[in-house]
């Protein structure tokens, strides 16, 4: 089968059309692969968008002034948003968003696992938006020249947005460490056990990474883990710093000659068993949007059947009229 | 203390009433029946706390100790909040949920509208703006009533039983005491019967739409405006306040 799809012509032009760094589009030809692919990987960033809206809800209601509860509520309902923008563009590829959220019930569609972490007090809400949000940016940032035209597309509005969240996530942080010796605590208590988990969200080491190579044969990935989690990490050290947050890291060391971080060694076997499903909160996430579905089911079927009755209506009104 | 105690008061009316419906429509947020409502939940809910936040500013402008809007959205026990009954009440599920915001929304689109041509013109202004809100508040929940009374079976029996759990408490939302009358002496706030008329007429167009009857004959419950309150009002204030109360004196 590899060798013939390798010999197809179609194959050849779908090549061509990459190394000429232009877009792919829905209707255009592609390997079934690369359609797979992107299909796994955009639903994961749907289901991700909508999962993570969890813990920030999770502070919704306990938000301590007017201006942080405006802040956290709009930006939960952006991160809802980009759901539903990617859900769309993985729709392109001939899934539609019952199936792709059956899939992710059914344990077959993952999520990003720095959901699987609690968020513990309000400092974790700042640390959410500075550093999860901040790796995620980097990674959109990377993803806007992406191959397939729906998702690089999606990722621009996204971007967009997202600057905000950091911001909004970093200026939390700020406060808190302002604060009084409880607040401050917090805040590194937050970067604690944030910080790590963030460093995550890149995947592993390029030379252990699975799909990076070809994903960034086919444009889908633009640039590697490592460089994406290097530029993080080279941006938010000092931010930290600013502010008087400890990193967590006893190895970290600055290199003066390349202006960069060293990191320590990162915990992989952590990061596995969250990947198959032993973190912390990856029961909790998965079971709670579980059974909001399953509460909501009677909602959706309800309104399916008044759209269904209207039309009904409206054809015998026709009907009559005619 | 403060400068005018009648005005004072109705300005924490408005403030805590959207102060409260606003943080029950949040405890929607990703826990919506499809993203699109959530999303459009949370959209209300801020709505919600914008209109709040602009009476409790007023309020606070005539509070001559300094506090600020936070301090008395946050700062307050129940016996001190001054929202209408209905607003506090929980969400159990869905339809509850619509069914108050559409008793609400209705109250508040016609509230709004003649609050804007009343004497003072911060209320007016302030009203001006939130009635657009509080008409598409309307529009939603009266979508979802008619779509939930002409659904399913099941959305119908649900539908019924929120109205019937909800209705008692709408009669409290054109309660009038001295406060309101003194207002309305001085042409601040409107005729509250007129109001009432008015949002009755909308809900016999909305009921009808819907096949639904509208109650008869239920006992009506007063209080909320007098700080006298039911008993899920201190712990839906539990939770917003929590971080308050856990860090005193913590600025945020
Ligand atoms: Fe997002
Ligand atoms: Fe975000």
């Amino acid at each position: 089968m590899e060798t013939v799809e390798n010999t197809s012509a179609e194959l050849l032009a779908f090549e061509a059309r990459l190394a000429k760094d232009e877009v792919i589009e829905p209707k255009d030809w592609m390997p079934a692969d690369y359609a797979k692919t992107l299909l796994r990987q955009i639903s994961q960033h749907a289901h991700s968008e909508v999962i993570g809206m969890q813990p920030e809800g999770n502070w919704v209601l306990r938000a301590p002034t007017y201006r942080a509860k405006k802040i956290l509520l709009a930006k939960i309902q952006d991160e809802g948003g980009h759901g539903l923008y990617l859900y769309s563009a993985a729709e392109t590829l001939g899934m539609d968003r019952a199936q792709m959220i059956e899939q992710l019930h059914q344990g077959k569609a993952k999520y990003s696992s720095i959901f699987n972490y609690p968020a513990l007090n309000w400092a974790d809400i700042g640390a959410i938006g500075w550093l999860v949000d901040g790796a995620a940016i980097v990674n959109q940032v990377s993803l806007q020249r992406t191959s397939f035209g729906p998702y690089a597309r999606a990722m621009v509005r996204i971007c967009m947005e997202e600057s905000f969240h950091q911001r909004q996530g970093y200026e939390i942080m700020v406060r808190m460490m302002r604060g009084n010796a409880e607040q401050r605590q917090m805040a590194q208590d937050a970067m604690n056990r944030w910080w790590w988990p963030a460093l995550m969200m890149f995947g592993p080491h390029d030379k252990d990474s699975a799909h990076t190579q070809q994903s960034m044969k086919w444009k889908i990935k633009r640039q590697s883990n490592d460089v994406l989690r290097q530029r993080f990490i080279d941006k938010t050290i000092p931010q930290a710093h600013f502010i008087g947050l400890n990193v967590p890291d006893p190895d970290l060391k600055y290199d003066e000659e390349n202006k960069s971080y060293q990191i320590g060694e990162i915990n992989w076997a952590e990061f596995q068993q969250v990947i198959c499903g032993n973190g912390f909160c990856n029961h909790a996430r998965l079971s709670h949007h579980k059974k909001v579905h399953r509460e909501g089911e009677w909602v959706r079927q309800a309104a399916a059947a008044f759209s269904v009755k209207q039309k009904q209506k409206q054809q015998d009104l026709a009907t009559a009229m005619a | 203390m403060n400068n005018n105690e009648n005005l004072y008061q109705f300005l924490l009316r408005c403030a805590d009433d959207n102060l409260i419906a606003g943080q029950r429509m949040a405890e929607w947020c990703s826990n919506g029946p499809i993203l699109e409502e959530d999303l459009a939940m949370v959209n209300i809910s801020l709505d919600f706390l914008g209109q709040s936040e602009s009476f409790m500013e007023y309020a606070a402008s005539l509070d001559t100790t300094g506090k600020t809007s936070d301090d008395l959205a946050f700062g307050r026990s129940e016996r001190e909040y001054y929202n209408h009954l209905l607003v506090e009440q929980p969400n159990d599920d869905f339809a509850v949920s619509m069914v108050k915001l559409l008793f609400f929304s209705a109250f508040q689109k016609e509230l709004y509208t003649a609050l804007m041509e009343g004497k003072d013109e911060r209320i007016a202004a302030i009203s001006a703006k939130a009635v657009k809100e509080a008409r598409y508040h309307y529009r939603h929940a009266s979508d979802w009533f008619e779509r939930l009374a002409l659904g399913t079976d099941e959305s119908l029996r649900r539908l019924t039983y929120a109205v019937e759990e909800l209705w008692p408490f709408t009669e409290n939302l054109f309660e009038t005491d001295e406060v309101y009358n003194s207002l309305f002496a001085e042409q601040i706030v409107p005729d509250m019967k007129s109001i009432r008329e008015k949002w009755m007429t909308t809900m016999r167009e909305v009921f009808s739409n819907g096949g639904v009857d509208i109650p008869a004959n239920v006992h009506m419950y007063a209080g909320g405006i007098n700080g006298y309150h039911t008993e899920h009002l201190g712990h839906l204030l539990c939770e917003m306040q929590y971080l308050h109360h856990a860090h005193p004196g913590a600025q945020w």
